[in-house]
C-alpha cells in the first residue's frame, strides 16, 4: 500500500487559515495564469508549519495552483531543502563542501554522530533530531557551519553544539 | 585603502531602514534616473563604465541590456540571481543583509533602464533570514512611494517581488533560475533563444548578480566615465571579494580591480595572511569552479609579472597557468591541505548538483567522483587512473547544455595540471595518503598537460 510509504502522512493535513492567506498573497506576485510559480514558497511554508512536505500536501497545493499532482512532485523531488519523509524537530544541515572541510567540517561530521548517537539522515529515539550534510550554503568565510531552520550557526566548535544541543532539548 | 562604492555604510546602525539610508545619500540614483534622465541615457551611462557582470562571467552589463529585445505590448523583466551558491562565494548574503536598500535601489535604477515593470530577486532558499530583511525593505519602499505606481512622480510603474529558491547549484545558472522561478525543475534551457529575447514566461528578460545591480547606484549617481576611472583597463570598478579557507581575516572586502594578489592576501587591511603562520599552497580565486593556482603561479603569471585582482591578470596565461576572477570566492589552502582530497569533494559537490540532463554532465561527474575516491581512499588507483580522470573532464567540457559541466571539469583539470605529483603520491602510497597529507609540492610543478 502507497498509504504505508514514509512520504505519506499518517495524519490527515489540513492547511491553516493563516497559511492559506499567505499562500494567496504570494499568488498575487505573479502575472495572470501563472500561478504555478507559487510552488517553492508555498512548499516553504508547508515545511515550516508541518516540519516536512508530505504527498498528502503536495496535493493540497496542486490542487490550490490549479495543477496536475505530477507537477508539484517533480519539483518536490528535484530541491534539496524539502524533507519529504518525516525529520526530527531539530534538522542540523552541515556544510561538507571545500572550503568548510578544510577548516573542520568532517570533525564536526563525527562529533555530531557521537552525541546524537545517530547516523546521517536518522532522527533520534526522542524525536528531536536529525543530522545530515548539505553542500555550500554561503557561509564559507565563517567556516565550519550549519544550517538548523532558518538559522545559520558559524564557528562551530563541540562546546557550542553542546550548548545549542542542550538548549535544544529544554525548550 | 580601499574605495568602498558599495559598502561605504554597511556597518551604520540602522542601515537596513530607509529613513537611514536615505539620510546617507540613498536612493539618490532613483531620483536622478527618473527625474532628470531617458532610460537609454541610463543604458548610456552603463555601457560607458565598462561595469561586467559580477555573478562570474564577466559579461558587459551595458552590452547585455542593449540586446534586451523590445517588442510592443509584451511585458520586459530584469531577474536579480541572488541565488549565490557557488562555494568559495557569500559576498551577495553580506551586501543583501547589510544593505537591502543599495539592491532594492539598484533593482528600480535598472527596471526603469530596461523597461521593466516587474521583477524578481530570485534569491538562494537557505538565506530565509535574508528574504525576511528583503521583504521588509521592499515594504518600507513602497510606503516611502520608491515602489508601485508612478514613482515620484514620473510616470514610472513598477512591482519588485522576491521569490525562494529551494536548494539547487544549478538554478544560479540563469536559464535555469528562470525555470525555477516558473515553478519548474532547475533544467537549464538550450540557447538560443536567450532570455534577452525569450526569457522568464517567454518574455524578454535580463538576468543580472546581486552585485552588478548594486553598482548601477554608483554609476548613475557618479557617471559611468567616473566609474570606468576606478580600476585597470577593462575591469573597471570596484569589486566584493569574499574571502574563506586558510587566511587569518575572512570575511567580504570591496576592492578597487587592480588591486596586487600579494596584498589581498597579505596585508592586514584584508585576508591578513595565510593563518597560524603556515606557508601558502594554493589559490582558487574565483569559486571553486575556476581552475585552482599553485602558490607560485599565483603571486606572479608565468612572465614573472605580478598578479593583479583583474578580470584579465587573474587569467593571464590561460588555463596552462592561470585562473579566472569567477564570482570573487577566494579560497586559500594552506601547506596542510590535501589537493586530492579536495578534487575529490568539489567532484562531489559538481556531481550532486548535475541537473541530469546531459549524459556528459550526468554521468561523467559520476566517474570524476568515483575515479576520486579510489585515489584518494587507497582503493587500489593505479597510474591510469590518472589518465582516466584527465580523459573524462575532457570529454565533459563544452559538450553538454549549460556551463556546469565545464564548471565540474576545470577543477579537476587543474588539480592534476598542477598537483599530478601528489596524485602520483597518493597511488603510490595508499595507506599513508589516508592518514597523512602530501604537504608543499616541490618546485617542479608546472608542466602543462
Ligand atoms: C552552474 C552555474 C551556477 C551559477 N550560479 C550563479 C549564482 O549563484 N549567482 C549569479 O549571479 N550567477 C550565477 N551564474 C551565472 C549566471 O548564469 C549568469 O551568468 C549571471 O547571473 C549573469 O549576471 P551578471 O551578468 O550580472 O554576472 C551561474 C552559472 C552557472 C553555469
Ligand atoms: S551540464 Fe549538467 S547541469 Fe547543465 S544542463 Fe547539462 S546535466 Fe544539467
Ligand atoms: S563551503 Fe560551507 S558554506 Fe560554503
Amino acid at each position: 500500500m502507497y498509504s504505508n510509504h514514509p512520504s505519506h502522512s499518517q495524519q490527515p493535513i489540513v492547511f491553516s487559515q493563516e497559511m492559506l492567506d499567505q499562500s494567496q498573497e504570494i499568488i498575487k506576485h505573479y502575472p495572470e495564469g501563472k500561478q504555478k510559480s507559487a510552488i517553492l514558497p508555498i512548499m516553504h511554508i508547508v515545511q515550516k508549519h508541518f516540519g516536512w512536505v508530505s504527498v498528502e500536501a503536495q496535493d493540497i497545493i496542486a490542487e490550490m495552483l490549479k495543477i496536475k499532482p505530477i507537477e508539484v512532485y517533480e519539483v518536490a523531488t528535484f530541491y534539496t531543502m524539502f524533507h519529504l519523509h518525516p525529520v526530527g524537530k531539530y534538522v542540523l544541515e552541515v556544510c561538507r563542501t571545500g572550503p568548510c572541510m578544510i577548516r573542520g567540517a568532517e570533525d564536526i561530521c563525527k562529533y555530531l554522530e557521537k552525541k546524537l548517537g545517530i547516523k546521517e539522515g536518522e532522527i533520534t529515539a526522542d524525536g528531536l533530531f536529525t543530522w545530515r550534510t548539505v553542500e555550500c550554503l554561503g557561509a564559507c568565510g565563517y567556516a565550519p557551519m550549519m544550517q538548523v531552520g532558518e538559522h545559520y550557526h558559524e564557528y562551530l566548535t563541540p562546546e557550542k553544539l553542546d550548548n545549542l544541543i542542550s538548549d535544544w532539548k529544554t525548550k | 585603502m580601499g574605495r568602498k562604492l558599495l559598502l561605504e555604510h554597511a556597518k551604520v546602525p540602522g542601515i537596513r531602514h530607509i529613513d537611514t539610508y536615505i539620510q546617507h545619500g540613498g536612493y539618490r540614483s532613483v531620483h536622478k534616473a527618473l527625474k532628470t534622465m531617458t532610460p537609454d541615457e541610463v543604458v548610456e551611462e552603463v555601457k560607458k563604465s565598462g561595469l561586467r557582470g559580477r555573478g562570474g562571467a564577466g559579461f558587459p552589463t551595458g552590452m547585455k541590456w542593449s540586446f534586451l529585445a523590445k517588442p510592443e505590448g509584451i511585458p520586459r523583466y530584469l531577474v536579480c540571481n541572488a541565488d549565490e551558491s557557488e562555494p568559495g562565494t557569500f559576498k551577495d548574503r553580506y551586501l543583501m543583509e547589510y544593505l537591502p536598500h543599495l539592491l532594492i535601489e539598484g533593482m528600480i535604477t535598472s527596471s526603469y533602464a530596461l523597461g521593466a515593470n516587474t521583477s524578481y530577486i530570485y534569491i538562494r532558499g537557505e538565506y530565509r533570514w535574508v528574504y525576511t530583511i528583503l521583504v521588509e525593505a521592499i515594504a518600507e519602499a513602497y510606503a516611502k512611494g520608491y515602489l508601485g505606481k508612478n514613482i515620484l512622480g514620473s510616470g514610472f510603474n513598477f512591482d519588485l517581488y522576491v521569490q525562494p529558491g529551494g536548494g539547487a547549484y544549478i538554478c544560479g545558472e540563469e536559464t535555469a533560475l528562470l525555470e525555477s522561478l516558473e515553478g519548474k525543475r532547475g533544467n537549464p534551457r538550450m540557447k538560443p533563444p536567450f532570455p534577452a529575447i525569450k526569457g522568464l514566461w517567454q518574455s524578454p528578460t535580463v538576468v543580472n548578480n546581486v552585485e552588478t545591480i548594486a553598482a548601477v547606484v554608483p554609476i548613475v549617481n557618479e557617471g559611468g566615465d567616473e566609474y570606468a576611472k576606478i580600476g585597470i583597463g577593462k575591469s573597471t570598478g570596484t569589486k566584493l571579494i569574499s574571502a574563506c579557507g586558510n587566511i587569518k581575516n575572512s570575511g567580504v572586502y570591496e576592492i578597487d580591480l587592480g588591486l596586487p594578489v600579494d596584498e589581498f592576501l597579505n596585508s592586514d587591511e584584508y585576508c591578513g595572511g595565510v593563518a597560524n603562520g603556515k606557508r601558502l599552497k594554493a589559490v582558487i580565486p574565483g569559486g571553486s569552479s575556476v581552475p585552482i593556482v599553485p602558490a607560485g603561479l599565483f603571486y606572479k603569471n608565468i612572465k614573472g609579472e605580478d598578479r593583479l585582482m583583474s578580470y584579465e591578470s587573474l587569467s593571464d596565461g590561460g588555463f596552462a597557468s592561470g585562473t579566472m576572477m569567477g564570482s570573487g570566492g577566494f579560497i586559500v589552502y594552506d601547506e596542510d591541505q590535501c589537493i586530492v582530497r579536495n578534487t575529490w569533494n568539489l567532484a562531489r559537490f559538481y556531481n550532486h548538483e548535475s541537473c541530469g540532463q546531459c549524459s556528459p554532465c550526468r554521468e561523467g561527474t559520476g566517474w570524476l567522483v568515483k575515479v576520486l575516491d579510489k585515489i584518494e581512499h587507497g582503493k587500489g588507483a593505479t597510474m591510469a587512473d590518472i589518465d582516466l580522470l584527465w580523459d573524462i573532464q575532457r570529454r565533459i567540457e563544452g559538450n553538454t547544455i549549460c556551463p556546469l559541466g565545464d564548471a565540474a571539469a576545470w577543477p579537476v583539470a587543474a588539480a592534476i595540471r598542477h598537483f599530478r605529483d601528489e596524485f602520483e603520491w597518493h597511488i603510490k602510497n595508499p595507506q599513508l595518503a589516508q592518514s597523512k597529507n602530501y604537504g608543499l609540492v616541490k618546485e617542479t610543478v608546472y608542466q602543462t598537460v
